[in-house]
């Protein structure tokens, strides 16, 4: 029989039994559309976390620290072997590991204790130098005022609430353009001598190797920013005014590194605890970050940890989809039930059919039509119940988000692999329970099934 | 070609049914011949096993042993699609209670042979036409068989029977749902057809009176087995 024919034949079949054959469809739609939402909920997700993590620009870096120095992020303790040929953290290992291909910046953490004064308020916090390339990160969404003029001017941003506290009573926003005084250490080198000398020397009072004199410097207030762009890295973060990069090095605040550098033998070299290496785009971070394990130094990135995010995403959706499949479980055995309930009711029609000269696979084809007719409506209709759950649901996030203060955002997504996927898997279950009834339509005896009343 | 064998026979034929322990044999070493264009009766009682026959020589079953030749094709060495192959376009035929699909009309009735024989669609409309028009039932085409008279369902089933023009036309008691009157018109149509088309018919019944008034030729079955028979009219 042609395929046409057949899916005529299927269909008239279909229709007359309209209300079970719409039950059964029913069965399977609701399968369908379990599985699409839910699947689609866990994809919606991943998606959410995967954009608001990708906009913190934390994806296209690598933390370098030496193992020689107190472990720094991702550091962990290190091996005594490692220790040993292991290079220290200087400014030649910022000339190599910006030579290394597809680095666009090296950085360091620089990062300090200063005392803010503000018209007549004086607080302290903490000011982190910000590179040039975080301009570029999308961290800065939602920024008011604008980013630093120039690598060196002697501008600041502030953090939102510290803005707000600053400012008070008046609004944050009047900051922009007005100045503010920072009160910090700086370090001031002294000549080479016996380290365990000036480490006394330093314990007893901060003389000899190192010393550090108060200074004061004034910046003018460029921006306000919500979060900070360089949150959620292991030791980092925390700032509240945030100054460029070559300004705040070119201020030599005391650092912590300086404890190890005057333990070093070259005590009046700077060196880093940490350096960030950005690269030109997060693919290039694994092949940066291998270079930089060559070279000896602990490196980490937290596209390590975006890979872990992605296990847990990919086996959430695994359970979800699941449950799902446990719904279209049941709903292919509706259709099973349907298409032997049918067998039985249709013993007779099946007799005719072979005896006008219809071949077992054609009966069985017939029988495997219908099953598949089902399963794609089932599929259609799940597929339309799932989009209409999954809008449910960013829906009544979005109503409650909204009651919090928080932009909406969604979070059900139907791919078009999931869209297909599922019309598929519910043809390719309702074919599988039709294989059964199917099988027993086409083996019957035609003598017999004529006989039947 | 000169064929000098007959068109259908039956040599030595047997049925055996296993019914728990026990081995019935509904047909019993049946030797028989039909020639091209005959209308033979197959004449018994209840029983007689002639209905079973009947269905061996449709291709519906096959026998335990003998050999059963139509047009030179032995049916107990075909494979079951190359029997299905000889059901759609040898033979055909009429049941007793009719058979027409009750949820299609009696013009996809009809039709259905011709769908599973994958007749092109433009030719199907004019075979149809033809086909019921033969049996005079042109105007309830688009009727279903719930509303049709036992003897316009039973000649909506030839119809059926001829549209993929067979050679042959089993047909397994005709009559036996239909009052006399309507069983004769039948009967008449079916002799018509013999004529026209020149075609073969092996009818059972159990009416002796009108297998003697419209067959060429009649057989008795009695337990299985041949018991007589003679010729009609």
């Amino acid at each position: 029989m042609k395929a046409r024919d057949l899916t005529e034949l299927a269909l008239r079949n279909l229709r007359e039994a309209l209300l079970r054959n719409s039950l059964t469809t029913l069965g399977v739609a609701v399968g369908v559309a379990s599985l699409v939402g839910m699947v689609s909920l866990g994809v919606g997700l991943q998606e959410l976390a995967s954009q608001r993590l990708m906009r913190s620009g934390l994806f296209d870096a690598v933390f370098v620290t030496s193992p020689r120095g107190f472990g720094g992020p991702g550091g962990g303790p290190a091996r005594a072997s490692q220790i040993k040929d292991a290079k220290i953290l200087d400014e030649d290992a910022r000339q190599q590991l910006a030579k290394i291909p597809n680095v666009i910046e090296v950085y360091p953490q620089i990062r300090f204790a200063a005392q803010v004064k503000f018209g007549n308020n004086s607080t302290n916090t903490s000011v982190l130098g910000l590179p040039a390339s975080s301009r570029s990160s999308g961290a800065l969404e939602g920024m008011k005022g604008q980013f630093f003029s120039s690598a060196e001017a002697k501008e600041a941003l502030l953090q939102a609430d510290f803005a707000k506290e600053l400012a008070a009573p008046a609004s944050p926003d009047s900051l922009i353009g007005k100045e503010l005084t920072l009160r910090y250490a700086e370090r001031i080198s002294a000549p080479s001598g016996d380290s365990a000398a000036m480490l006394g020397a330093l314990m007893g009072g901060l003389a000899g190797g190192i010393s550090v004199a108060p200074r004061e410097q004034t910046f003018r207030i460029v921006g306000i920013i919500e979060s900070d762009p360089s949150a959620g890295i292991g030791g980092f973060g925390g700032g509240r005014v945030f100054v460029p990069l070559a300004t705040a090095e070119g201020l030599h605040t005391a650092q912590p590194s300086d404890l190890q550098a005057l333990m070093s033998n070259e005590p009046s070299k700077p060196t880093y605890l940490a350096l960030t290496v950005r690269a030109r785009s997060p693919k290039d971070v694994a092949a940066i970050e291998a270079d930089i394990k060559k070279m000896g130094y602990l490196a980490f990135s937290l596209l390590d940890a975006a890979k872990g995010l992605r296990t847990v995403f990919t086996v959430f959706d695994l359970l979800l989809g699941l449950f799902g499949s446990l719904a279209l479980t049941v709903a292919s055995l509706g259709i099973i039930n349907t298409l032997v309930m049918a067998i039985l009711e249709r013993r007779r029609e099946i007799g005719v059919l072979k005896a006008l000269g219809a071949t077992d696979a054609d009966v069985k084809r017939l029988f495997f039509a219908e099953a598949a007719a089902m399963g794609l409506a089932g599929g259609l209709f799940g597929l339309a119940g799932g989009w209409l759950i999954g809008r449910a649901l960013t829906l009544g996030t979005t109503i409650y988000l909204k009651s919090q203060d928080l932009p909406s955002i969604k979070i059900s997504s139907i791919p078009w692999w999931l869209a297909l996927g599922a019309i598929l898997f519910a043809v390719l279950v309702s074919l599988a329970a039709g294989l059964y009834p199917a099988s027993r339509a086409a083996k019957l005896n035609p003598v017999e099934a004529l006989r039947y009343e | 070609m000169v064929n000098t064998s007959p068109f259908l026979s039956a040599e030595g034929v047997s049925r055996e049914f296993r019914l728990g322990e026990s081995v019935v044999r509904a047909v019993d070493g049946v030797s028989l011949s039909v020639e091209a264009g005959e209308f033979i009766a197959l004449l018994g009682s209840s029983g007689s096993g002639k209905s079973t026959l009947l269905n061996l020589l449709a291709g519906l079953d096959l026998p335990t042993s003998g050999a059963i030749r139509v047009a030179g094709k032995d049916l107990a060495a075909l494979s079951s699609p190359e029997l299905a192959r000889y059901r759609r376009e040898t033979a055909a035929m009429v049941f007793q209670s009719f058979n027409l699909l009750p949820r299609m009309t009696l013009e996809e009735n009809v039709e259905l042979p011709l769908r599973l024989a994958e007749v092109d669609r433009g030719e199907r409309g004019k075979r149809v036409s033809e086909s019921l028009e033969r049996v005079g039932l042109a105007a309830r085409r688009q009727h279903r068989p719930s509303e049709l008279s036992g003897g316009e369902q039973q000649r909506g089933a030839i119809a059926r029977a001829l549209v993929n023009r067979p050679s042959i036309l089993f047909a397994d008691e005709p009559t036996g749902n239909l009052d006399s009157k309507n069983g004769e018109n039948i009967l008449q149509l079916l002799v018509d057809i013999q004529k026209s088309l020149g075609m073969t018919i092996v009818m059972v019944t159990h009416e002796r009176p009108l297998a003697e008034r419209f067959a060429n030729r009649f057989v008795f079955l009695s337990d299985g087995k041949l018991a007589g028979g003679g010729a009609a009219q």
